[in-house]
């Protein structure tokens, strides 16, 4: 209450949003900071406020996404008391902040805010939570800030080493088949221009995670695609042909690796990465070189010779060409009757020249908008990659207009996830964002029904949903909306949606047993990735 | 090859590092064998020493991901060769079966333990070792029916001639100065 009664006086300086849900809340700043970079904020009462934050905590935590999460807490006489509305929010979410604090004087205040920022923001960043009681938010003091520019204990990048970087350019220029595997670190780091020299001046074919998304050009030609279990086929492939592989900013994440045991066999590895706890934890390193990615593959690119490897990324290209022939052709150009999402997402991203800020929710709408939407800038693709948090898509979409108030954004999300969420779209309708929701709609929770129908002989167990009517749903909030389910009247849809002044909500009737593919079964090599059922 | 491995922890001291530092094992599934906190050398800074089983492998995971913790200013890992350590033991034996015996003398001096007090109804008996030691004095003691055993967690120091803290934080200051 003091907190927000302090708000109405500095409506002009603060941009505050009110939200539905405090998971809208969270996953709102969330998609704020993915598109700017900086620390998204948020708010929440105690008790259940700050406990419907945690799944958004938990998702900034493995995704490194920077927040400064603010919670209300009873007074701190009442602390341990079972009061009313008493969550131990501090300790609920020690496993899923960077770092988290209790606030219980006013004089506390500055410097914790000031520690919070900072945590948030440097080295790899990551959620942070600041407890407030209600006695600390009534209390009085001298105020003074002081920007926090170092803590004792907290080291947030190292410099690079040059000897590392030196090793890692001899394996670099005496490599036969190298590939580099980029994820979210080139776009914290805002290391997209030295990614690129450093890939051109090598010649080296560069793969992207789910998380790297956008931070090269989908059209560079030494852009080979995406990596993972529904990656594309070539990077899957020669990933165990290669033999030298150099990770930036990734993590070998399960979904990236398959079979750990398996994976990479023929390559050495380098290892380019800010946190020093990821060096070694999934894959052995030869070379591993800390530090922060920028600055790293800066040095890195100057300590490499000029090469090509034209006959290794033709390699890739023939990879491409049977992926295209099994699986692209038929997602993007479909011929068989029924709409395919692949069809959609080529004509959304056909649609806002490639340059629209793409928000997904989770499951096979997110890997196929992730497989085919196209993009030329960085900081564009925001999706729940380590969580998989189903309705993440509508919330952060509101916080990534917020933060990109000049750019188309469409949120992309599923009929499962949509009403996880759904309530946020009061919050779009009140302060006007104009995000185009592309809702993919299949009256079924697609990915779990994909793998009922693969691994578990069509048992479609509880994966059916009877859905609303989403655009009356979408009136109802006072956002304008419409139905298609014809490939004839599809892309003058997507056009109407784009051209439409505000928020619009475009239902697309999907086929039911509209797949993803290829696919890494689990537990499978990347390499035996299949292209087919 | 799992075996037993003493984690040292050096840390600022502050509220709810401890859950920070002991999630880092739950959410590995190891057990912490023993946990002792105090202050160190220098004040306000706090050292942890735990001991757990593990692979060489995890326990370097471990380390790193304490490190990792913002309080945390640094963290290792030894085998128990490469460190002194002790535990601490108290015993509370009851009195009657001991004036019955007369071995109990013998057995207190040959264990290098010490009597810490004695009332009319018990015996209160202390010994510093490793826990092979404390365990096999209780062994012995039990013949006279042991009311109360309690063995402490280990305290640990390095082989090296000198506590390096001091120095590193020096460093850490010189290395936080150079990053601005």
């Amino acid at each position: 209450m003091p907190v927000y009664d302090a708000l109405y006086d500095f409506d002009k300086e603060v941009k505050h949003i009110l939200t539905r849900h405090e998971q809208g809340a969270v996953h709102g700043a969330q998609g704020y900071a993915r598109v700017t970079g900086k620390a998204g904020i948020c708010f929440a009462t105690s008790g259940p406020g700050a406990t419907n934050l945690m799944t958004g905590i938990a998702d900034a935590m493995i995704d490194s996404t920077p927040l400064v999460c603010i919670t209300g807490q009873v007074a701190s006489p009442l602390l341990g008391t079972d009061a009313f509305q008493e969550s131990d929010i501090v300790g609920m979410s020690i496993p899923v902040t960077k770092w988290n604090y209790q606030v219980t004087t006013p004089e506390e205040i500055p410097e914790a805010i000031a520690q919070a920022f900072y945590i948030a923001t440097t080295g790899r960043p990551g959620p942070v939570l600041i407890d407030l009681t209600k006695d600390a938010q009534f209390g009085e003091l001298d105020f003074k800030y002081e920007k926090c520019t170092k803590i004792r204990s907290y080291v947030p990048e190292t410099h690079v080493d040059p000897h590392e970087v030196k090793a890692a350019a001899e394996l670099i220029d005496a490599a036969k088949k190298p590939l580099i595997l980029f994820g979210h670190g080139i776009i914290i780091s805002r290391a997209e221009e030295e990614l690129k020299n450093f890939i051109e001046k090598t010649g080296i074919p560069a793969a992207w995670t789910l998380m790297g998304l956008s931070a090269l050009p989908t059209e560079h030609p030494l852009n080979v695609g995406m990596l993972g279990m529904h990656g594309n086929y070539g990077p899957n492939k020669l990933t165990n042909e290669a033999d030298l592989i150099i990770a930036v900013g990734m993590r070998f994440d399960d979904r990236v690796t398959g079979k750990v045991s398996e994976y990479a066999k023929n390559a050495k590895i380098i290892h380019i990465e800010i946190d020093p706890a990821e060096i070694d934890k999934i894959i052995k390193t030869d070379v591993s070189v800390l530090g922060d990615a920028r600055k790293a593959l800066k040095m890195l690119t100057n300590n490499v010779q000029p090469n090509k490897h034209e006959a290794w990324v033709n390699e890739f290209r023939k990879c491409d060409a049977i992926e295209n022939e099994k699986v692209i052709q038929k997602d993007l150009y479909p011929t068989k009757p029924g709409l395919t999402m692949g069809e959609a997402v080529r004509i959304a991203s056909e649609k806002t020249n490639h340059e629209a800020v793409l928000v997904t929710d989770v499951g096979q709408h997110q890997m196929i908008a992730q497989r085919y939407f196209k993009f030329k800038n960085s900081r564009s693709n925001v999706t729940s990659g380590g969580l998989g948090t189903m309705g993440f898509c509508l919330p952060a979409a509101m916080g990534a207009q917020l933060g990109a108030p000049d750019r188309t954004v469409v949120a992309m999300v599923g009929d499962g996830g949509f009403q996880m969420t759904i309530q946020e779209l009061g919050t779009i309708a009140q302060n006007k964002l104009p995000v185009k929701i592309m809702l993919l709609n299949n009256n079924f929770l697609g990915m779990v029904r994909q793998w009922q129908q693969l691994f578990f002989e069509k048992r479609y167990s509880f994966t059916e949903l009877h859905n609303p009517d989403f655009i009356t749903i979408g009136k109802g909030f006072g956002i304008e909306g419409h139905t298609v389910d014809k490939r004839e009247d599809l892309e003058s849809s997507i056009q109407k949606m784009i051209d439409h002044d505000g928020p619009y909500l475009l239902e697309i009737k999907i086929e039911k047993e509209d797949n993803v593919f290829p696919m890494v079964p689990t537990g499978a090599s990347v390499s035996d990735v299949i292209l087919e059922p | 090859m799992r075996q037993e491995y003493i984690i040292s922890v050096y840390s600022e001291n502050h509220i709810g590092l401890l859950t920070r530092i002991t999630n880092v094992f739950t959410r590995r599934k190891t057990n912490i064998d023993s946990l002792t906190v105090s202050e160190s050398a220098i004040q306000g800074i706090y050292k942890f020493t735990i001991v757990v089983q593990c692979t060489q492998a995890m326990a370097i995971k471990l380390v790193g991901q304490i490190e990792k913790q913002i309080d945390v200013l640094k963290a290792f890992y030894h085998t128990n060769d490469e460190m002194i350590f002790q535990e601490i033991a108290l015993y509370k034996v009851p009195i009657e079966p001991i004036y019955e015996s007369d071995t109990i003398e013998t057995i207190v001096r040959r264990a290098g333990a010490k009597i810490l007090e004695i009332t009319k109804d018990y015996v209160v008996i202390e010994k510093t070792g490793h826990k092979e030691d404390t365990q096999a004095l209780f062994e012995e003691l039990n013949q006279f029916k042991v009311m109360q055993f309690i063995r402490s967690g280990r305290v640990a120091i390095t082989r090296d001639p000198i506590e390096r803290l001091s120095e590193f934080l020096k460093e850490r200051d010189a290395f936080l100065t150079s990053l601005d």
